[in-house]
């Protein structure tokens, strides 16, 4: 998909004559562009490449009096606070541990439903099953954490009843740290499991019929033609995928753990995110926020550097 | 993009030619089999989502009495309007309500101006530096500064609580800008721009009179993408405003369900105190059902939009 993009249309073989003329002419117009383009570029300098000199505050002990420049450089003192307390290894454990549980399940699921709704021969049954799988995605992080906090509520949750009903002992979920990381993740897959299969319904739907038919006529079973013939054709985009979502490994979003999170599960729930919030804002530590942020975003840049580069080596598929 | 949708076609009728019935009866024993578990499989995974969704709404209605015993299942008990009284006579519900529209269709209207005004010049292949300047926004994406330095930028900027702070650190983001660049190139003929040029057409004219309206269907897309953003988001209100009146829907939300934190006197009515408990939570199942309620009228019918809108941003640039 990527290759086709890239080919741009090839321009009309002219004379030489004429391309000059046209060269000339695009050049001129340069300061046009320039001029469009200049409102998107000052906001990018200023709301996302100020923000990235603001890191030397990781390194210095931040006084707003002071400002960024004369503040107290105090190297990598901010560095070695968060990685030798041992509450902020359990932070890092807690992120990581959420990263990973998330990646193992919201990754290859999405991608068996795909298959499975490829699988489905009546159309109209398909496409209910689509609509209602993507639905969820549109409801607010808030409202879904919400309705989580509601249906599992220990006393008048529909989830207790039903176990009740099973003759299981009803489950305090918000008030268990141990259920916090599955509470998160399997939510996460109710939520986006139908947005994220799109995509790989769209790359089935490329697959060659011709190759169908001809695995159909060597005798393949369902099974056979999945494994030999439709994932070998989307591995591209699995690859992709993949790549993009390596750096979730480490990057929890702040918002939903945020809202889930309570006193009772907080030795399981606090991450690097919330973790910023709290020190940062809450607390103005500005140095030590910076500084956990700082290590959160360069994890998550290599990890993504590193992954394209492994894929790239082994696949040919990569972001760049 | 032109042949992958002749193939999405084609295996589309392809798949819908033969009747289901007809082909489930020619398969083997084996294939039978797994056609069955494949429907049973499916279904339930339609109840999974479905049923939760089903149970609050069940609650809405319900009597506060029969949905803090847990009463409730699928199906109303003593059904009531009493909760969504409760939450129409909620004064914060309707502050947050207009913050909401306000931020959601101003800050889309930024948003789409801005990525627009991006997008055009990174497309034009006349533009000398755009690989470059591709990069520089490309770059944003993958790394940020953080928290706290942001925070700042804003603060130095004096936007916090104002309006502004909703609108103009979120006034673009380079994935949808990307995705916007991938679908001018795609989509517009060069041979229109050379035309253009020959005409005498500058670069600024050739945007408003050729691209924006043959860049419409991405349009709507990206609208969809950006109202959908603004209006679900919370942490950026919670960030940089203060004033309540200046608070969004969602941290109203917040307030109240995650919170659980119900202000009696804002609900209006005398005897609400006595029944402070059950109407609580009758007022949070029924304000779940309203603040999700407008998304999921507007779902069905553009919900092609996005699904063509993750196709499109599949196609990197």
């Amino acid at each position: 998909m990527s290759k086709q993009s890239q080919t741009a249309v090839p321009a009309p073989a002219g004379d030489s004559g004429k391309k000059r003329k046209k060269k000339k002419l695009g050049t001129s117009y340069n300061w046009q562009f320039w001029a469009i383009i200049a409102l998107p570029m000052i906001y990018a300098f200023i709301f996302a490449y100020v923000p990235m000199g603001g890191i030397i505050m990781a390194f210095e002990n931040y006084s707003p009096r002071k400002g960024i420049f004369h503040s107290q450089w105090v190297g990598l003192r901010y560095f070695r606070q968060f990685f030798t307390t041992p509450s902020s290894s359990r932070i890092i454990i807690n992120t990581l541990r959420l990263g990973i549980y998330s990646l193992l399940v919201n990754f290859p699921l999405p991608i068996i439903l795909a298959i499975c709704l490829n699988e489905m021969r009546s159309q109209k049954y398909k496409k209910f099953i689509q609509m209602v799988t993507y639905a969820p995605y549109f409801i607010s992080t808030v409202v879904l954490v919400g309705m989580m906090m509601k249906s599992m509520d220990l006393r008048t949750g529909i989830f207790n009843t039903v176990l009740k009903a099973l003759g299981f002992q009803p489950v305090n979920f918000f008030g268990d740290a141990s259920l916090f990381p599955s509470l998160y993740v399997w939510s996460t897959l109710w939520q986006t499991a139908g947005y994220s299969s799109i995509i790989y319904i769209a790359a089935l739907a490329g697959v060659n019929p011709e190759l169908q038919e001809a695995a159909i006529v060597d005798g393949a079973s369902r099974i056979q033609r999945i494994l030999h013939v439709d994932l070998p054709s989307i591995a591209p985009t699995i690859i992709t995928m993949l790549i993009f979502n390596s750096a979730s490994v480490i990057n929890i979003g702040f918002d939903k753990v945020y809202l889930m999170q309570n006193d009772i599960n907080r030795s399981t729930s606090e991450v690097i995110s919330t973790f910023v919030y709290k020190v940062g804002l809450t607390q103005g530590d500005f140095g030590f926020s910076t500084a956990a942020g700082l290590f959160q975003s360069a994890i998550s840049f290599g990890l993504l550097v590193l992954v394209n580069f492994i894929c790239k080596r082994l696949t040919d598929t990569s972001l760049w | 993009m032109n042949s992958q949708e002749k193939a999405i076609d084609r295996a589309a009728k392809r798949a819908g030619k033969g009747d289901p019935l007809h082909a489930f009866k020619s398969e083997s024993t084996g294939e039978k089999i797994g056609t069955i578990v494949l429907y049973l499989v499916m279904t339930m995974l339609v109840l999974l989502v479905l049923l939760p969704v089903l149970n609050i709404i069940a609650c809405s209605f319900s009597e506060p009495q029969a949905v803090i015993s847990g009463k409730v299942g699928l199906w109303p008990v003593n059904p009531t309007l009493r909760g969504y009284d409760a939450v129409f006579k909620y004064k914060k519900f309707w502050i947050g309500l207009r913050n909401s529209i306000f931020y959601t269709v101003f800050g889309t209207f930024v948003n789409i101006v801005m990525t627009v005004l991006c997008a055009y010049p990174l497309s034009r292949k006349e533009f000398t530096a755009r690989n470059k300047i591709s990069m520089y926004f490309v770059f944003t994406m993958y790394f940020s500064g953080g928290l706290v330095p942001t925070f700042l930028v804003i603060t130095k900027l004096q936007l916090v609580d104002t309006i502004w702070a909703m609108i103009i650190p979120v006034a673009m983001s380079s994935y949808n800008m990307i995705i916007c660049r991938t679908y001018m190139v795609n989509s517009i003929p060069d041979e229109l721009y050379e035309a253009g040029e020959l005409d005498g057409c500058t670069p600024f004219q050739y945007l408003i009179r050729v691209v924006v309206p043959l860049c419409k269907p991405i349009l709507a897309v990206l609208v969809l993408y950006y109202a959908v953003g603004h209006w679900n988001s919370y942490q950026d209100a919670m960030f940089y405003l203060k004033s309540e009146n200046l608070m969004p829907l969602q941290i109203v939300l917040r307030e109240i369900l995650i919170l659980s934190d119900v202000d009696v006197t804002m609900m209006g009515s005398a005897d609400a105190l006595a029944r402070q408990r059950g109407l609580k939570d009758l007022l949070q199942y029924s304000l779940i059902v309203v603040s999700s309620l407008p998304v999921m009228i507007i779902y069905p019918f553009v919900q092609k939009y996005f699904v063509k809108g993750v196709m499109i941003g599949a196609v990197k640039g």
